[in-house]
């Protein structure tokens, strides 16, 4: 019978270091000084949510978008964990920057790329211009697709593409390889759909993949796929983490200060245990977060279920926080002026994106050896 | 040379001068206390060094690859836990040095007659009185009142006691605390049966027990701050080691379903998979807080890791009656028996599911736990009280 592998021989480290506590710091400092709920609001019904000026701050001056990336690309050389603590960043505020798509999808995929003989330097190029923040990549798969799903290979059309409008380059995965399609080349037209996270704009790409430049044949394109999706999903469970996060400190916040039958509400115990379950909850999907992060850090053979576990958990409490965090504000917390719905909506669809709670318990039940009825 | 170097030639020269083959155990145990390696932290000449607690670890692992016996800590877990540090604390020199070394040896166990039937989760509202008879500043004390839930009384030679010395003032400042000879007469001790069958607890009634002055603890009416140090060492001893992956119940479930395929439900494995990940969750969430503390930086997630197991623990050991179907339906034994060592994962499933019913009550009910993180991490304001600023014998009980 095969026993799950122990973790016990070299525990994953789940704190964080210094230098990315100064990363913290210096992201959440750009984050509160561009904070403005009122353009944001305004921005992302326009259809258009992306401040120019902030994700160049963030992707050029701070480097965040090269933390991936080594430094002969013109990278910091860093990782995941470091990555990871941006998205958290960026959970706390949803701010609408490609970073989850660009800086970590598209940029792991390429890493996995680079190397292969003919496409190289060309590779190798896009990757600068990805770390520098002068370009942005996307995957040409749906933002559900799961690190071990489905994968439209060969399809000429593909929805629900996240960050799609904003992109220069899409990365498709033809019949036989991935390719590098500029946005701007003709017979690629990007449509753009209304999504319920206006925050994270979702397209139809219409490919004709022949388009691009071929940068990986099979099978490294699919593998090369998948990497950037296992990244993406194990460090999207720290957005998850910065987004229920916010929505506690809010909750709490607010019902310390708005008074009902002449006192604070949240002295009620019926509405203080929700938010003590919500922070256990969170300290929880911390431990569940960093430890996918150092994961893929250290390459760890365990990374699959380390992403799925935190996947399998972050989701939910995501969505829990932000739900209770809207519950919790009452009438206010309905608003269009409130910014509590722009965190349920990005928590709503970060559960869905690359693949829901249940698709990652079934990767679960099969890496842990804990199979299903078969009757 | 390094305080670890020191420890390490202090403890050889101990087993060199008592080799633990040639000793009897309570002779070994009490030259290792009186050499000032039972507890490394502790003062010169009670039992340490005043060495960092953290090279306790240097000891141990010397003593245990010698084959040196241990004083089987688990079976004086309230002595060593709650009294010791209380009595450091608080203890007069001459009740450190009478107390702590029968205490670390084993020689004479301890329990804790704190909670009583009126007095649960508001502890301070106890009703077990201390009367002062004769001299008004060296006059005994005669004790009257009941605990409950007291684990080890039929073992126990003393008790750390908490009586109310004075009902006129409110009910946090009346209270004083004392050190109660177990073999008093007026003592009395009655197992307490348990939903699953057994007894690891009892009833213990208080009837003109007698306590002199030397045996109290701390001024008259500071017991409750004193009471506080024993119950912060409560909190700080459920922290646990470290665990492998399905290392608590989560793992007697899992080795159930694989084992037998044909009990499996599609309901039963979705409900496995969702308490899976929290397990797992919950035991990272662990280590974290374990490097925390390594790094010198404990935060309050430790006021968490008692509510995220006391509920994992019944929603797992629940699951497994369910999943067992007919053999979920029998019982091990309902003989009344009173262990001396308690295992939360030990027996079978329905005792475990019986068993993991008191760990949302135990040390601090979960609602309790709850108002602890919403006050004091999440600095929610309280709910309003009417009962701080009232003379305890006007509270209504």
């Amino acid at each position: 019978m095969k026993v799950p592998p122990n973790t016990s021989e070299a525990p994953p480290d789940l704190l964080y270091s210094d230098t990315e506590d100064d990363l913290r710091a210096a992201v959440r400092s750009l984050l509160t000084d561009r904070a403005d709920v009122p353009a944001a609001l305004v921005r992302a019904e326009s259809g258009n949510p992306y401040d120019p000026e902030l994700w160049s701050s963030l992707a050029a001056g701070i480097g965040a978008s090269g933390l991936l990336v080594p430094e002969k690309l013109g990278g910091q050389g860093a990782g995941p964990r470091e990555a990871a603590v941006v998205l958290e960043e960026l959970g706390r505020s949803v701010t609408a920057v490609p970073y989850l798509t660009s800086s970590v999808m598209a940029t792991e995929t390429l890493l996995a790329c680079d190397g292969e003989s003919t496409s190289s330097t060309h590779v190798a190029g896009l990757l600068t211009a990805l770390a520098h923040g002068h370009r942005v990549a996307v995957l040409a798969v749906p933002l559900t697709t799961a690190p071990d799903g489905p994968l439209p290979a060969g399809a000429a059309v593909v929805t629900g593409v996240a960050d799609a409008v904003r992109a220069d380059v899409l990365l498709v995965l033809g019949d036989d390889g991935l390719y590098a399609v500029e946005t701007a080349s003709p017979g690629v037209i990007v449509e753009e759909l209304t999504p319920l996270d206006l925050t994270r704009p979702l397209a139809t790409v219409t490919i004709d993949a022949s388009a691009g430049l071929r940068i990986a044949e099979p099978p490294l394109a699919e593998a090369a796929v998948r990497r950037g999706l296992l990244a993406g999903a194990g460090l999207l469970a720290s957005e998850q983490l910065g987004i229920a996060e916010w929505c506690l400190a809010e909750a709490v916040a607010y019902t310390r200060g708005r008074h009902q039958f002449n006192r604070p509400v949240g002295s009620f115990q019926a509405l203080k245990h929700r938010m003590a379950h919500l922070w256990l909850e969170i300290v929880s999907a911390r431990a569940a977060a960093r430890n996918a992060a150092d994961a893929l850090a250290t390459g760890s053979p365990g990374a699959p279920l380390a992403v799925a576990l935190a996947q399998a958990y972050c989701g939910r409490v995501a969505v829990h926080a932000a739900e209770e965090c809207v519950q919790l504000h009452g009438g206010i917390g309905m608003t269009w002026e409130h910014p509590a719905h722009l965190y349920l909506k990005r928590a709503k669809s970060d559960e869905i994106a690359l693949g829901s709670p249940g698709r990652h318990k079934e990767t679960l039940a099969a890496l842990a050896d804990l199979p299903g009825s078969r009757r | 040379m390094t305080d670890a170097a020191r420890l390490l030639a202090l403890t050889r020269k101990l087993l060199a001068e008592h080799p633990p083959a040639g000793t009897a155990r309570t002779d070994f145990l009490k030259a290792r206390f009186d050499a000032g390696l039972a507890w490394v932290h502790y003062p010169a000449g009670l039992g340490g060094l005043d060495a960092p607690r953290s090279l306790q670890g240097v000891v141990d692992a010397e003593l245990a690859a010698a084959g040196a016996p241990d004083n089987d800590p688990r079976r004086i877990g309230i002595g060593l836990g709650m009294a010791a540090p209380t009595i450091l604390r608080f203890g007069t020199q001459e009740q450190k040095e009478r107390f702590l070394r029968p205490l670390w040896v084993g020689e004479e166990v301890w329990c804790q007659l704190f909670s009583e039937p009126g007095a649960g989760s508001d502890l301070a509202a106890l009703a077990t009185r201390a009367v002062r008879e004769g001299d008004p500043v060296s006059g005994d004390w005669i004790v009257n009142g009941q605990k409950v839930w007291t684990s080890s009384a039929h073992l126990a030679r003393w008790a750390i006691l908490i009586a109310r010395t004075d009902p006129e003032l409110p009910k946090h400042r009346g209270i004083t605390y004392f050190l109660c000879d177990m073999t008093d007469p007026g003592v009395e001790v009655r197992p307490l049966r348990q939903i699953t069958g057994e007894a690891e607890f009892n009833e213990v009634f208080l009837t003109d027990v007698r306590i002199p002055d030397a045996h109290r603890l701390g001024e008259i009416g500071e017991g409750w701050k004193v009471a506080q140090t024993t119950l912060m060492n409560e909190r700080v001893s459920i922290g646990g080691s470290r665990l492998p992956r399905e290392g608590g119940m989560i793992g007697q479930v899992a080795r159930t379903w694989r084992e037998r395929p044909d009990l499996r439900t599609h309901d039963l494995h979705q409900r496995l998979l969702t308490l899976w990940v929290e397990a797992e969750v919950a035991r990272l969430t662990g280590e974290r807080l374990r490097q925390q503390l390594a790094a010198g930086e404990p935060g309050p997630e430790g006021s968490g890791m008692k509510l995220s197991f006391a509920r994992l623990n019944q929603e797992i050991s629940g699951l497994e009656v369910e999943l067992l179907g007919g053999e979920g339906l029998l019982y091990s034994d309902w003989t009344m028996r009173r262990p001396e060592l308690v295992d939360f994962t030990g027996r079978d499933a329905g005792y475990r599911y019986l068993r993991s019913k008191g760990n949302s009550i135990e040390g601090g009910t979960s609602e309790v736990l709850l108002n602890i993180v919403a006050e004091r991490v999440l600095g929610l304001p309280s709910e309003p009280r009417n009962d701080k600023d009232v003379a305890w014998k006007d509270l209504t009980r």
